[in-house]
């Protein structure tokens, strides 16, 4: 139980939660370990109707980090919910939808449809995704209209909703609040960051959509700062995520203030990451003297250690 | 499906090409079929089987950027992580047919195996394999030995002068299963050989179909290179 974490709406066992577009829709990691391991599944994005998404090439490596535009690439909500969600639901572990789309009206379709889905535990709101054209990350860099399609979405989802934070924003703290103020039950971040690498030989992106996020480890120590920013504005919780690949890298956000931490990129490099994380856990709170994991939620900036 | 291979050996054989043996858990292994091989950078690197004997699989790679150049520096007696085999690979169901297999470049690799396991199956095959030049030339005697074998170089260095269309237009076959860069894969895919079955090389993320990274178009949409394929129908995909 020193794991155990319960969130709006979630009964989570443990902390650890594979995140939105890293995962599928779980068919394919099945085949590798039991996913009732896993504290939570964050699936791929939903969009109220198919998206073939971005040409390719849709991923760039960089320096300890990756750039992707895959564009939302995902079969529409009513297919996801018709052949994707009847295969989920065989797992012991709680599953949170992540809703897109380019209107606000999409949106709302979206998170209708699935919010109501016994196996949809809650939403989160992707207003945070840098490859779609419209949509996607413009409600996410303004603070007026986050809080609308927040306002809006909490209004047609019967379950707890979760707002995804873009990283590419000036205050993300003005973002954080305006969310909690629109009735957000917690927050999600960070998003990946946009970047660009451009190829030496042709002097053009390397990416077929020029720009992509920017995930991996390199966007850790960015993401450990937004959380540690935002746990401090607001009083919802926070589910954490941005270059999480150990153990440690878990502790660091729950010190920054998270209450739970998703697992991105780190499943491309090794598919049984979350497990592995999972199962080092204890070892590590044994290590640290820690008894139960949110023990140490927010240290970060709840205490001043003497240096002297 | 993850497992620490051992490195056996590891040197070059062409200019441009390297030669890598591993030895790997038991488990049965398809041509055509690749490892997402894991090197010093974030993303695995996926590699096609060149071929399979017990339990020692071969990969040949070119060294592009970091992560075939941390390859390239591994020696033997090193631990090399990697995940497979994945994929799906060329149908071996071919009796009774003649089989052309078309390869350019560093996309040969996974035809050998492929051509290994047709012959032990007693079908009959000829291969066209292209390359640069002559000094980028591998495995020439290895495909002669099992059976008809024609080489192209683009500069005429070597066998014929060109590319491995040339040669394909006198081929009479049923089937033709093919790897190499994507301007060959367009030009094999639309040859007069009936049934066209071709091996497509992308970028990826996953490995394992969960990421869309490595998507090829498609009639209708997308598929998925690296759990769709790599092996697809010509029909099967818009190049």
């Amino acid at each position: 139980m020193r794991l155990h974490v319960d969130l709006p709406g979630l009964s989570l066992k443990n902390p650890i939660m594979p995140a939105s577009g890293c995962f599928g829709f779980g068919e394919e990691f099945a085949k590798l370990y039991d996913l009732s391991v896993l504290g939570g599944i964050m699936i791929k994005a939903s969009t109220g109707e198919s998206r073939f998404g971005n040409n390719t090439p849709r991923v760039a490596e960089t320096a300890q980090g990756m750039l992707n535009a895959i564009g939302l690439q995902n079969p529409g909500v009513e297919a996801i919910i018709d052949t994707k969600l009847p295969f989920l639901s065989a797992f012991d572990t709680e599953i949170i939808a992540n809703v897109a789309g380019s209107t606000s009206e999409e949106y709302v379709h979206v998170a209708r449809q699935l919010s109501a889905d016994p196996t949809i535990k809650a939403l989160e709101l992707n207003i945070s995704c840098p490859n779609v054209k419209c949509g996607g990350m413009q409600f996410g860099t303004d603070p007026v209209m986050a809080a609308e399609l927040t306002r809006l979405v909490k209004a047609a989802s019967s379950k707890p909703v979760y707002v995804k934070l873009s990283p590419n924003v000036t205050s993300i703290t003005d973002m954080a609040r305006a969310v909690e103020a629109a009735g957000a039950d917690g927050i999600t971040m960070i998003n990946t960051l946009v970047g660009m690498r451009i190829d030496v030989t042709t002097g053009q992106p390397i990416l077929a959509n020029r720009i992509g996020g920017l995930s991996g480890p390199a966007i850790k120590p960015v993401a450990i700062r937004m959380v540690y920013e935002v746990a401090q504005a607001v009083n919802i919780p926070i589910i954490g995520m941005g270059g999480v690949r150990t153990v440690d890298d878990v502790l660091e956000f729950i010190y920054a203030g998270a209450s739970a931490v998703a697992v991105g990129t780190a499943n491309f490099e090794n598919p049984y990451v979350c497990q592995e994380i999972i199962e080092a856990l204890p070892g590590r709170l044994d290590e640290l003297g820690i008894d139960h994991i949110l023990d140490v939620r927010g240290r970060a900036y709840a205490q001043t250690v003497s240096r002297a | 499906m993850r497992q620490m291979a051992t490195v056996l050996s590891n040197r070059p054989v062409a200019k441009g090409a390297m030669e890598m043996k591993v030895s790997v858990g038991a488990g049965e292994i398809a041509p055509g079929t690749f490892f997402h091989v894991k090197t010093s950078q974030l993303l695995r690197r996926p590699l096609s089987v060149a071929n399979v004997d017990g339990n020692v699989v071969t990969f040949l790679y070119k060294v592009i950027g970091a992560g075939t150049t941390d390859l390239a520096a591994r020696k033997a007696g090193d631990k090399l992580d990697v995940l497979g085999p994945l994929g799906n690979g060329f149908p071996l169901d071919q009796t009774g047919k003649r089989v052309v297999l078309v390869g350019g470049g560093i996309g040969i690799p996974p035809l050998y195996y492929t051509r290994r396991m047709l012959a032990a199956r007693g079908i009959e095959t000829v291969a066209i394999l292209g390359f640069d030049t002559k000094e980028s030339i591998f495995y020439e005697d290895a495909f002669r030995e099992l059976g008809e074998t024609i080489v192209t170089t683009v500069d005429g260095s070597y066998g014929e002068q060109g590319f491995v269309t040339g040669p394909l237009e006198r081929i009479q076959a049923d089937v033709l299963f093919s790897c190499g860069p994507e301007p060959m894969l367009k030009a094999v895919a639309a040859s007069h050989i009936p049934e066209r079955y071709i091996s497509i090389e992308n970028r990826m993320g996953c490995g394992i179909g969960a990421c869309f990274a490595c998507v090829c178009q498609a009639p209708g949409g997308y598929v998925k290179v690296c759990s769709d394929g790599p092996v697809f129908q010509a029909e099967e995909v818009t190049l």
